[in-house]
């Protein structure tokens, strides 16, 4: 049996609502609440990014799988579009910190919003196949959004890590899948600081198309159907999206609710749908059927179908849960700190 | 700010591998190579908890160039569960909150950037364990 052995999430304390945002571009706040399904969103510090926050997250991984020893961790894959440098990479400094190397190999993915799902679609493969022990997927990003931009009302920071392997597997993988086109909605072109989008591109010829495509085919591979699972999480851009293609494939909100963050979280890019997965886990059963599908732009997505083990029991409680993550200890920040903390303000060097 | 610095210091700075004196079961940190009480050179590593309590604090308001944007920001001395002490910075807290006595956790942090194109160094702050 292979499958997730350990997982843990990390949420950053700061938050800006979209009435602080709106307020500075002259927007209408309630229009974009209604419009985006999101009230508020996380902030990374500036001592925070995608490497301090995956090192977190994995740390909680390892107390949920505390019979792994970091030195058997074979593989890191970390998927990012926030990696803090363009060349040297984020996954050394995490194998660093956890303990892990040098025996153990590594890469940075990069695939927008699906990055994530990239390294545990990788590193499950590895274990599958016998050529590592234990392998470390992980999704974390500290996104950017052009000042003003539709995109700053709901980019944020967050991170998921997931440690697969073969014993003590707490929720099973029974089938992965994965649907791409070449198809560009999204994009942010070498240099430049802030992305570039498709506007309403971004919904149904690159979103909907990808998930509904991927959903569909693993579905069909697994021989299952929407009522066979008791969680769906798919990514989430804004808190609207997901509940949207949920009801295109056949799905219930009450399937889809445990893992959707955005709505306070924000969209976490390739930490979004991991996330919801751990959200997801930590309320789940032993027997629950878990359907996983991200979506990145450029476009695709992976599916996965998880069935959660008597193992979950034991090891829930041994890390903080992502919604208690989500609603504790926040500290809201106005605007020019915002700015401040993310890098939006021209400084002298 | 010499990347050779940052690499020579990761086991302290990313894993708190400190080491102990076996015959005066002192623990030190940053790890020593002889131990300035027996003289011992066969000293062992250890592993620092990462949790424990604020002994004194003290707020930098005039800071170090590299640290003028986190201005002001406090900087504690730590009592962590084990009996090591250390200096670090105290992250996540605002200034009024902070108490000796605050019980605090160990985060894995970026310390500072050698301006936009040099290296970023990474390490430990402690921050309110609230939960």
């Amino acid at each position: 049996m292979v499958g997730i052995v350990g997982y843990g999430a990390y949420i950053p304390r700061c938050r800006i609502k979209v009435e602080e945002i709106a307020k500075v571009w002259g927007a209408d706040a309630p229009s974009y609440k209604r419009g985006l399904g999101l009230q508020e969103k996380s902030v990374p510090q500036p001592d925070q990014d995608t490497i301090t926050m995956s090192v977190e997250a994995t740390k909680n991984a390892l107390k949920r799988g505390p019979h792994v020893d970091p030195k058997k961790i074979g593989a890191i894959y970390i998927g990012s579009e926030s990696h803090p440098y363009a060349v040297k990479p984020s996954g050394t400094t995490v194998a660093e910190a956890i303990g892990a190397t040098p025996d153990i190999h590594c890469a940075d993915f990069e695939f927008a919003c699906k990055a994530g799902t990239e390294g545990m679609f990788v590193v499950y493969g590895l274990v599958k196949a016998a050529l590592i022990e234990y392998g470390l997927g992980i999704g974390a990003d500290t996104s950017q959004g052009a000042p003003g931009d539709a995109l700053e009302y709901s980019a944020a920071a967050g991170a998921a890590s997931f440690i697969f392997g073969n014993d003590k597997v707490l929720a099973e993988c029974n089938e992965t899948f994965s649907f791409m086109t070449d198809t560009p909605d999204f994009w942010r072109r070498e240099q430049e600081f802030y992305p570039r989008h498709g506007g309403r591109f971004t919904g149904q010829p690159a979103y909907f198309k990808h998930i509904t495509g991927c959903a569909e085919g693993l579905m069909k591979k697994a021989g299952t159907e929407p009522k066979d699972f008791d969680y769906v999480i798919f990514h989430q851009p804004n808190g609207k999206f997901p509940q949207r293609v949920g009801k295109m494939l056949g799905f219930t909100p009450e399937q889809i609710e445990p893992g959707l963050l955005c709505p306070l979280l924000g969209n976490t890019y390739s930490g979004s749908s991991p996330m919801g997965l751990t959200s997801t886990l930590d309320i789940s059963k032993p027997g629950d059927k878990i359907m996983l599908v991200s979506y990145g732009s450029g476009a695709g997505s992976d599916g996965f179908i998880f069935t959660v083990t008597e193992r979950i029991n034991e090891v829930r409680d041994l890390a903080l849960n992502t919604r208690y993550m989500l609603d504790n200890n926040k500290r809201y920040i106005d605007y020019g700190t915002y700015a401040k903390y993310r890098g939006k303000i021209l400084t002298a060097e | 700010m010499f990347p050779a610095r940052i690499w020579r210091e990761i086991p302290q700075r990313y894993r708190l591998e400190a080491n102990r004196c076996p015959q005066t079961g002192e623990i030190y940190f940053p790890p020593r190579l002889v131990c300035p009480e027996g003289k011992c050179v066969e000293l062992e590593p250890v592993k620092l908890a990462e949790t424990g309590t604020v002994e004194s604090f003290t707020v930098i308001r005039v800071a170090p160039s590299a640290f003028t944007d986190e201005a002001p920001y406090p900087v504690g001395i730590v009592k962590l569960d084990d009996g090591a002490k250390m200096m670090c910075q105290i992250a996540d807290a605002q200034i009024e909150e902070l108490k000796i006595g605050m019980k605090v956790k160990i985060e894995f942090r970026k310390i500072q950037s050698d301006g936009k194109a040099g290296v970023h160094a990474y390490g430990y702050k402690c921050v309110p364990v609230r939960d």
